[in-house]
């Protein structure tokens, strides 16, 4: 079977669930004749037509919220930001009305919003966000965050059929970049699993998104470098999150090193770390640390993201300290 | 084939720029070519890898974008208005200097923002600039809030702010229209029909003809102009902000233009009907037009404007040579300056290992 990218893998699932259900459409900035930003949505519209795939204004508290009404109508509207920074516009649709509908009023709103995030694409502050920590905070939105190309596919999947709503983040650094063979057949990805990127005994790192790729490549350099043993967790979906994976990688390594790519302050990692305090803190043999973006908006010069954002190199130092710990 | 229905049409007499001196109808033309000159440059320094992201071209909007920011007062903390990426010309207008926005692009140490923001996205509020953020509609209520300062203080000043045909779908246009109405503050918003936002057409983005349409329903008067003629997008510039400044609050210009590039660079423009772009190149570009109606009306002399235009190539010339070998920012460069107090940021522990 050939190799497909992250991207191809995102449309692919994108792709079979509206082939799978004439329930699901599509709505967002240029996703229709132009298939998108980065093309994710290119030939939608040729296939199922432009009543399935809507080009909409710039206007997404309406993408937002208009996606919402349709969800609770029986639909199963896929929302697309052009790019993740601009959920920011919808903020209050989905933290306000979206995410306390079931609870509130017994609202059904299966929907998905998903877009590109993510920075090292010399994107500037308004093009290479990662805001999943001020949703991670709003009881009622599920938070997945693949970084493989089988779990872009196989969470798009499992997204559009989850029966809440769902913020789907793609990290556009991964789009072309990762390759991978897909297995044939359907390919889902429960929401609220994690996965183990690799087995280690020493260390465990826990990520996310492109930060486990990232991850993966200091494991093998401290593997050469230090004869470590390193354990990479990617969480692939940050609400609700998977305790037990923390715990178990906890236990086993006793060890952690928490990295990602948004900022420091307010970051998941703090999350993550008062979960392993609370559950597994007799296991630990070392502090819970943190590598991160460094608390600035992200700047555009290359010279300056690549010091603000978490680095391979900074996570191979960190995780030296912390073995020798 | 048919151009799209919204050709350009001028709904207010253009004038025959007698009000303009022989100097100033030159001064115009040096912001036309150099506005055009230094995206072409930019062009160039973008295909050598030079310029760090994306890059945003204004071309066929030369004309409105000098024309409005020409018809306000400038100087040392006069009039301010807020460029969006396809204000160049406007920006230029105001002072901002050629090697200013190569270095921009570049993300030059040097650059207004050291490196930090892209492109046009920087301010300089004494000569009378505040740059975008990427989120649409945002400069409508924030050019409000310099608008009503203006007017709290007494002060005879302008604001001026433009939005795209799309932008106008987004909620802080609506928001900061009406407020500024509420209020009655000396604003002028220019409404940039160029037929694209990024790949979608004015008919999936409004459901009315003309932009010109949507502002008086906030009570704010509406004129549309055809954005390509120089004089006409001047006059009606400078009768709306005569106006603000006589307190009689917002006005509204919707300039009738064309954008002849893609979204950005990378924008193959496949989803534009074919001729159309040829069409508005050979039969409508604003500085052409122009120079047509400076030289048929003997306004000036043709070889006033070569002289221009050879300056215009020395100066980025110049401006280029200057900047380009230039060093980017120091990485650690990155942590001052998100407060005033503390004024840098954490470096984080994992950097002093």
């Amino acid at each position: 079977m050939a190799e497909v990218t992250f991207l191809e893998a995102l449309r692919q699932g994108l792709w079979e669930e509206m082939e799978r259900d004439e329930r699901v459409f599509i709505l967002g900035e240029d996703v229709g004749l132009y298939g998108g930003a980065f093309k994710v949505t290119e030939g939608f519209t040729k296939r199922f037509g432009e009543s399935r795939v809507i080009d909409t204004p710039i206007s997404e508290a309406a993408i937002v919220g208009a996606a919402a009404g349709a969800a609770h109508m029986g639909l199963r509207p896929v929302a697309e930001m052009q790019f993740i920074d601009f959920i920011s516009c919808a903020y209050d649709m989905l933290t306000n009305y979206v995410a306390t509908a079931r609870y509130r009023a017994g609202l059904s709103t299966p929907m998905v919003v998903r877009g590109p995030c993510g920075g090292y694409v010399r994107g500037g502050p308004f093009h290479s966000q990662n805001p999943e920590a001020a949703f991670l905070h709003t009881p009622g939105l599920k938070i997945v965050y693949p970084a493989t190309a089988r779990d872009a596919k196989g969470l798009i999947k499992a997204s559009i059929r989850d029966e809440d709503p769902v913020l789907y983040l793609e990290h556009k650094w991964l789009y072309r970049r990762i390759k991978e063979q897909l297995p044939e057949g359907e390919v889902l990805t429960p929401i609220g699993e994690a996965r183990l990127a690799r087995e280690g005994k020493n260390l465990s790192i826990i990520s996310y998104g492109a930060t486990v790729w990232k991850s993966l490549e200091a494991a093998d350099r401290l593997a050469q470098e230090d004869g470590l043993s390193v354990e990479v967790v990617d969480l692939r979906t940050l609400l609700p999150m998977d305790d037990a994976a923390i715990v178990a990688t906890v236990k086993k390594t006793n060890k952690v090193l928490i990295v990602h790519e948004d900022t420091r302050t307010g970051g998941i990692a703090g999350e993550i770390a008062a979960r392993i305090n609370e559950q597994a803190f007799e296991w630990l043999d070392g502090p819970i640390m943190r590598v991160t973006a460094h608390d600035v908006p992200l700047p555009y010069a290359p010279t300056l993201e690549d010091f603000v954002l978490p680095q391979t190199d900074d996570i191979v130092k960190a995780a030296r300290w912390l073995a020798a710990y | 084939m048919a151009l799209p229905t919204s050709r350009p049409t001028a709904a207010i007499p253009t004038g025959t720029g007698a009000a303009l001196s022989s100097d100033q109808l030159l001064e115009i033309y040096y912001y036309l070519r150099l506005t055009r000159t230094l995206e072409e440059r930019l062009v160039a320094l973008y295909r050598q890898s030079k310029v760090i992201g994306g890059l945003f071209r204004s071309l066929g909007q030369e004309g409105e974008s000098v024309a409005t920011a020409y018809a306000l007062e400038r100087g040392r903390n006069k009039d301010i208005l807020s460029p969006l990426i396809r204000n160049l010309g406007a920006l230029l207008v105001m002072g901002a200097q050629p090697l200013e926005i190569l270095r921009q692009y570049m993300a030059k140490a040097e650059s207004p923002t050291h490196g930090r923001e892209l492109n046009v996205h920087f301010n300089d509020l004494e000569k009378g600039y505040l740059g975008q953020i990427s989120h649409l509609g945002d400069m409508i209520p924030v050019m409000a809030g310099i608008a009503l300062t203006f007017k709290l203080r007494r002060e005879s000043r302008v604001g001026l702010v433009y939005i795209g045909d799309g932008g106008t779908s987004t909620g802080t246009f609506h928001e900061g229209l009406n407020f500024a109405a509420v209020q009655r503050l000396p604003l002028v918003v220019i409404g940039e029909y160029n037929h694209w936002a990024y790949s979608t057409p004015p008919e999936k983005q409004f459901a009315v003809k003309d932009l010109a349409e949507k502002s008086p329903g906030y009570g704010i008067p509406a004129v549309t102009v055809d954005g390509n003629d120089v004089f006409a997008v001047y006059e009606a510039t400078r009768f709306a902000a005569d106006r603000a400044r006589r307190g009689k609050g917002v006005q509204f210009i919707e300039v009738k233009t064309y954008r002849r590039k893609g979204h950005a660079e990378h924008d193959d423009q496949h989803y534009v009907p074919e001729g159309e772009l040829d069409k508005w190149a050979s039969e409508n570009d604003p500085v052409d037009r122009y120079v047509q109606r400076l030289l048929s009306a003997d306004l000036v002399d043709e070889s006033d404007l070569k002289d221009i235009d050879d300056r215009v190539r020395d100066e980025v010339d110049q401006a280029t040579d200057a900047c380009v070998d230039e060093p980017l920012p120091d990485a650690e460069s990155a942590l001052p300056g998100v407060f005033v107090d503390p004024p840098v940021a954490d470096k984080l522990w994992f950097k002093a290992l």
